[in-house]
């Protein structure tokens, strides 16, 4: 008979964390894009180049901070080809996205082949560190949940209050919203609507990459092909299941991040772990279909507009 | 009144000579330029990372097309880009993105490799037939729930799609990892019955008689939405669901037939992988033949024909990318840059229009 | 201060705009001055919101210029506009529904700094209306708001923007008559605060109340500009509708043709969910033309949808030779023998990507005629069928393959015309039918109307084009605010141009 307490214990709830880290980061940049009327598909792709820049970066310079800066600018190049193809020569947005996941998926194993000799794995590299509170380092349980972690996760509370900040709080949240929501409308008002959407798409870019560099240098110190693991898919999950709020978003992505760490631990006693890995794709579905809750995208995405 | 043409109007009659036998070069001019600056930066990725271009581009030609092996290879893997290829288009010319070709084609692979071994082997004919329209039914039904959403409540298709792939791979590998598991260490399924098996056509290439049930797909795709009313009124309510639904058409009814013909035709292409090349449902058999799909069909302009014809040419970078590999240090992945590269730069219409515009001025 | 006043506030030159096959604005004058309430009157599609636009930088005119207080400016897009102090109100509003009327006030104009305080904003936007004496709640959500409501948001939003120029277009469409009398109430507040307001309408009355000055517009060229106080309804109706060269007369018939078509009641609404048709009836008699007179946006739109399969009733009937095609499909329509000339050609007349061939067999394509055995179209049969269409209704095309796009506006309107015919047909919906055409190719039109007519057909005629409803119609029925209204035998331009705008019957 399993134990129920040695599957579900605190150490899940800490794992939960750090796989819900990169799920939020990159549904945060999705949610960017998307409230200015840009679809993202290829969150997966900008991850999967930050996540393969971070390690090369700390492979070479030692400094995993220099890595997490580089996966973060690669990404955001990575999303202006994005927003150079879609907004200035109104590319297909769903089209010029997979086109950044293929690339990402082709160049990173060329890269590793050429760096490291090997397209499946890199060399192990210096990780980012692991932190801890200080004031709740003595705190039994606390503690346990909240470090040590990698400075990626902490980071990713701090978008994500960012996040509700500027959408919110700011002019340039207002700008964004009413950008996504009533493009004509925010043009009438005198919105730079060409300005603010590269802008939210680079930012979705940078996101997706520090969401890779989470993986590849806040969790395993190494990058090894495919190792996004479709989570840039599942960030459009939370994004959707977040209802394209940040706060919201962050609920969504524990649960799934939750899931996530749970299926790691049942893998281990042998319980198939394909059910709950399909779990945020059929919630996705589920509260497009008004089944649960009902999700509303931003009115005007997709449009192109000149 | 007889006049004899001046020189201008004989220029512009040598003129007109020279576009007719151009015509057919300038009429994919867009996607002959979206190649050519694929390979073009693929050279650049080349020079970068410190590998010879000719010896390179040499090896991916010989590899693809060198002999007759290296011909049966490429056209090995051709077949399933033709169906999925012809999966997307048949989507995109309702209006509509399937992108969730690959768990279509999963589920459809299951499905196909499940009639193979669990029935008693029967007649070849009536076995394959089966398993084909199992492969069809189980893709078809994959993308029922989006082809729904979107026609009741317009839920747009390419989340629902996507997702639902993702569910389609889990599935088949939970299917192969537990319950239908043949004994020992590799996860597949026990073999199919000889009687399901398509016959090899080019041995020692795994290439078999699956290539032509792609192309009669094709013909028929072809027929269908050029030649019937069902598939004229799928391509007006992709290009004009208005004046679609003001002629008479149901667009919703068009949405779900092009959706589900989309999905068993994935499904058709993960059939043709089982019962030809691996005879049993191997985990990990497809390396993204419903992903690669997109590109196809795109660069094929939707058009069976011309689906054909980049499903070879996506094929063949595959196989020659593999000779690559073999014979020189550059990875294998410098074919799935190039295909990248392609979509790319075929994916902004205006930005090509303006490469157009220069070529036609040379 | 004098100086000003002399120099008009705006002042537009020579401003041409030419769209694909219509020509908006033709070397129209156009003048304010400052204080004042400007009317500019004109049926619809006479070319008033595209100079408005041109005006408000959302396009740019071909030719012609703008001067502001005298000098010469360049209104490249609304942002330039709003930094010259002119605003519009959109007859569509321009507000994002999930949003509060203060965030929808500020949006594009917030207070400085970065962060943006929604208890500061909708202080500062209560304050605004109090002063500018406008009572809105700025903590509402749009989408919770009556439309009435929504367009004093909208005249709020232009006012805190600074802007001394005031564009409002078509402002009561949306408003109660106790709506209207507010409005006009704050107008009056706001003009003599020294603003200028612009006021687009095509109702008679309200210019007259509300104008001190009104500048008419007829197809795209100024007619005039006249002191309110010093005209009449019959000089301005006389100036909108004009007298025309009359296209097609034709030999009334008198209708006692067989009963064709008999709609009941009908009501429905419109896409925003606001009822356009109240309790429509009519009858429609074999080889008769019936013309449905009207300003747009009055329920034409509607009722021709409605008839087409296209828009389902609320409640009434339409019966078609004893059969009720309330709520039918689309293709059962056709399929009864219903045939229709859309009013948007290129959003459902034709599909600009087929080819020729393909649009002229749009509708037909499910008919034993053209498909055959297994749904396979006859493309044999077709091919010779369709080429006979393309000579016999001398549609100028290269050939049958072309790409309907590349053809002229009225050789596309030829397509759809000709695919009327490729079927047995009882009923004819023919809406704005000779719109953006030329002479020629809308005197086609107009001829193959008559001969269907002539052949028994029963044709109903939706225009806006007075001219074309009078020479053509046998009997006339005048839409205006979602209500039928019949008209007398033989009715005079002039009854119909105040049943038209509103008026009712026995003023005139």
């Amino acid at each position: 008979m399993i134990d129920i307490w040695n599957i579900v214990d605190i150490a899940l709830f800490a794992a939960m964390l750090r796989m819900a880290t990169p799920l939020v980061l990159a549904a945060i940049g999705g949610v960017f894009t998307e409230r200015a009327g840009v679809i993202n598909i290829g969150l997966e792709g900008m991850m999967m180049l930050g996540a393969f820049w971070g390690v090369a970066t700390s492979h070479w310079t030692g400094s995993p901070w220099l890595g997490m800066i580089v996966g973060m600018i690669v990404g955001g190049l990575a999303a202006l080809v994005h927003a150079f193809l879609s907004i200035k020569y109104n590319a297909n947005q769903i089209v010029s996205a997979l086109g950044i996941n293929i690339l990402a998926l082709g160049l990173t194993p060329y890269l590793s082949a050429m760096i490291w000799g090997s397209r499946g794995a890199s060399a192990a590299v210096t990780g980012l560190p692991r932190w801890e509170i200080p004031l709740i380092r003595d705190i039994p349980v606390l503690s346990e949940f909240l470090g040590p972690h990698s400075p990626t996760v902490f980071l990713m509370v701090i978008i994500v209050i960012a996040a509700h900040l500027i959408l919110f709080k700011t002019r340039w949240g207002l700008h964004i919203r009413a950008t996504g929501e009533f493009t004509k409308a925010a043009a009438t008002a005198g919105v730079n609507i060409q300005r603010t959407r590269y802008i939210c798409v680079v930012i979705s870019g940078v996101l997706a990459g520090l969401a890779g560099v989470h993986l590849a240098l806040g969790h395993l110190a190494m990058f090894s092909w495919g190792m996004t693991g479709g989570r840039g898919f599942i960030a459009l999950a939370v994004m959707i299941f977040g209802n394209w709020r940040p706060y919201r978003a962050i609920a969504a992505g524990l649960l799934f991040g939750f899931v996530d760490a749970l299926q790691i631990r049942l893998q281990g006693i042998g319980v198939p772990v394909q059910f709950p890995q399909m779990l945020p794709y059929l919630i996705t579905i589920a509260v497009l279909a008004g089944v649960m809750g009902r999700a509303r995208p931003p009115s005007d995405i997709g449009k192109p507009y000149d | 009144m007889i006049t004899t043409p001046t020189s201008a109007e004989k220029k512009v009659v040598g003129r007109s000579i020279v576009w007719l036998m151009l015509s057919p070069v300038i009429k994919i001019w867009p996607e002959l330029a979206a190649i050519v600056a694929a390979f073009l930066v693929g050279a650049i990725i080349l020079v970068v990372t410190g590998h010879q271009i000719g010896e390179t581009f040499a090896y991916l030609f010989r590899g693809a097309f060198g002999s007759r092996l290296a011909i049966g290879f490429t056209l090995t893997r051709t077949v399933p880009l033709i169906f999925t290829g012809l999966a997307f288009s048949i989507a995109f010319k309702c209006g509509l993105f399937n992108i969730g070709a690959e768990g279509q084609l999963q589920v459809g692979a299951f499905a196909a490799a499940w009639v193979g071994f669990a029935l008693p082997p029967l007649p070849p004919l009536i076995h394959i037939s089966l398993a084909l329209l199992a492969a069809a039914i189980a893709g078809g039904l994959w993308v029922l729930v989006p082809a729904l959403l979107k026609a009741k409540r317009g839920v747009h298709e390419v989340v629902t799609t996507m997702m639902l792939a993702h569910v389609g791979i889990l599935l088949t590998r939970y299917l192969v990892f537990g319950p239908f598991k043949a004994p020992g260490w590799i996860p597949h399924t026990p073999r199919i019955a000889a009687s399901a098996e398509l016959a090899r056509i080019m041995p020692p290439t795994q290439l078999s008689t699956g290539i032509f049930i792609a192309l009669a797909c094709a013909l028929i795709l072809y027929w269908f939405l050029w030649k019937t009313s069902i598939g004229y009124g799928i391509r007006a309510a992709g290009l004009n669901p208005h004046a679609a639904e003001t002629g008479g058409v149901s667009v919703t009814r068009s949405i779900v037939v092009a959706l589900v013909i989309s999905g068993a035709l994935a499904g058709l292409g993960g059939a043709g992988e089982i019962l030809g090349v691996f005879r049993r449902f191997v985990e990990g058999f497809s390396p993204g033949w419903g992903w690669d799909g997109i590109a196809v069909g795109l660069l094929g302009r939707l058009h069976p024909v011309g689906v054909i014809l980049s499903a070879f040419l996506f094929g063949a970078l595959r196989t020659g990318g593999m000779a690559v590999a073999r014979a020189t240090p550059v990875p294998l992945d410098i074919v799935v840059v190039l295909q990248a590269m392609v979509i790319l730069f075929i994916a902004a219409p205006k930005l090509m229009k303006i490469l157009k515009r220069r070529g036609e001025k040379e | 201060m004098t100086e000003d006043k002399r120099a008009p506030t705006v002042e537009m030159v020579e401003i041409t705009k030419r769209f694909p096959g219509v020509l908006a604005n033709d070397r129209v004058n156009f003048s304010v001055t400052q204080g004042e309430i400007h009317g500019l009157l004109g049926e619809n599609g006479a070319g008033k919101s595209v100079l408005m636009s041109i005006l408000y930088g959302l396009y740019r005119p071909d030719s012609g210029q703008i001067y502001l207080h005298g000098a010469p400016v360049q209104i490249n897009n609304p942002a330039k506009a709003i930094g010259l102090k002119i605003g519009m109100v959109h007859q569509h509003f321009m507000l994002i529904p999930n949003m509060t009327v203060a965030e929808n006030v500020v949006l594009g104009f917030e207070p400085p700094g970065l962060v943006l305080r929604s208890r500061d904003i909708s202080s500062r936007v209560a304050q605004f209306a109090a002063a500018a004496k406008i009572k809105i709640d700025p903590n509402a959500m749009i989408e919770a708001l009556p439309l009435g409501t929504r367009q004093r948001v909208e005249i709020l939003k232009i006012l805190y923007r600074q802007a001394d120029v005031l564009i409002l277009d078509e402002p009561t469409s949306v408003l109660t008559p106790q709506g209207i009398d507010d409005l006009f109430t704050s107008l009056r507040a706001l003009r003599d605060q020294g603003k200028t307001i612009i006021f687009i309408a095509h109702k008679l009355k309200e210019i007259l109340s509300i104008c001190d000055r009104a500048t008419v517009l007829r197809r795209g060229k100024t007619i005039g500009t006249v002191e309110i106080s010093r005209t009449d309804e019959n000089e301005l109706t006389e100036m909108m509708i004009g007298s025309k060269m009359v296209p097609t007369r034709r030999a009334k018939k008198a209708s006692n043709g067989k009963l064709i078509l008999q709609g009941e009641e009908i009501t429905a609404i419109n896409d925003r969910g606001v009822v356009a048709l109240t309790g429509a009836s009519f009858q429609l008699h074999a080889g008769e033309i019936l013309g449905i007179a009207g300003i747009e946006g009055n329920g034409q739109t509607e009722l021709v949808e409605v008839l087409t399969g296209l828009r389902r009733p609320t409640s009434g009937k339409i019966m078609l030779n004893g059969v009720d095609l309330a709520g039918i499909s689309p293709k059962a329509a056709l399929d009864h023998g219903v045939r229709h000339i859309p009013e948007d050609r290129h959003q459902r007349g034709i599909v600009l990507d087929f080819s020729v061939m393909e649009n002229l067999i749009l509708g037909d394509h499910e008919q034993p005629l053209f498909k055959g055995f297994l749904s396979q179209l006859k493309y044999r049969f077709i091919r010779r069928f369709v080429d006979q269409r393309i000579d016999e209704f001398q549609i100028q095309t290269p050939n049958r393959e072309t790409v309907t796009r590349s053809l002229s506006g009225g050789n596309q309107q030829r397509v759809v015309v000709a695919r009327i015919f490729n079927r047995e047909l009882t009923l004819v919906i023919a809406a704005q039918p000779t719109r953006g055409l030329d002479v020629k190719a809308a005197e086609y039109v107009r001829r193959k109307l008559i001969e269907l007519s002539d052949q028994g057909v029963a044709v109903l005629l939706v225009s806006a084009d007075l001219d074309e409803v009078m020479a053509l119609s046998d009997r006339i029925i005048v839409i205006f605010n979602g209500k039928l209204t019949a008209t007398s035998d033989r009715p005079t331009r002039r009854e119909l141009g105040l049943l038209m705008l509103g008026e009712t019957k026995d003023r005139s």
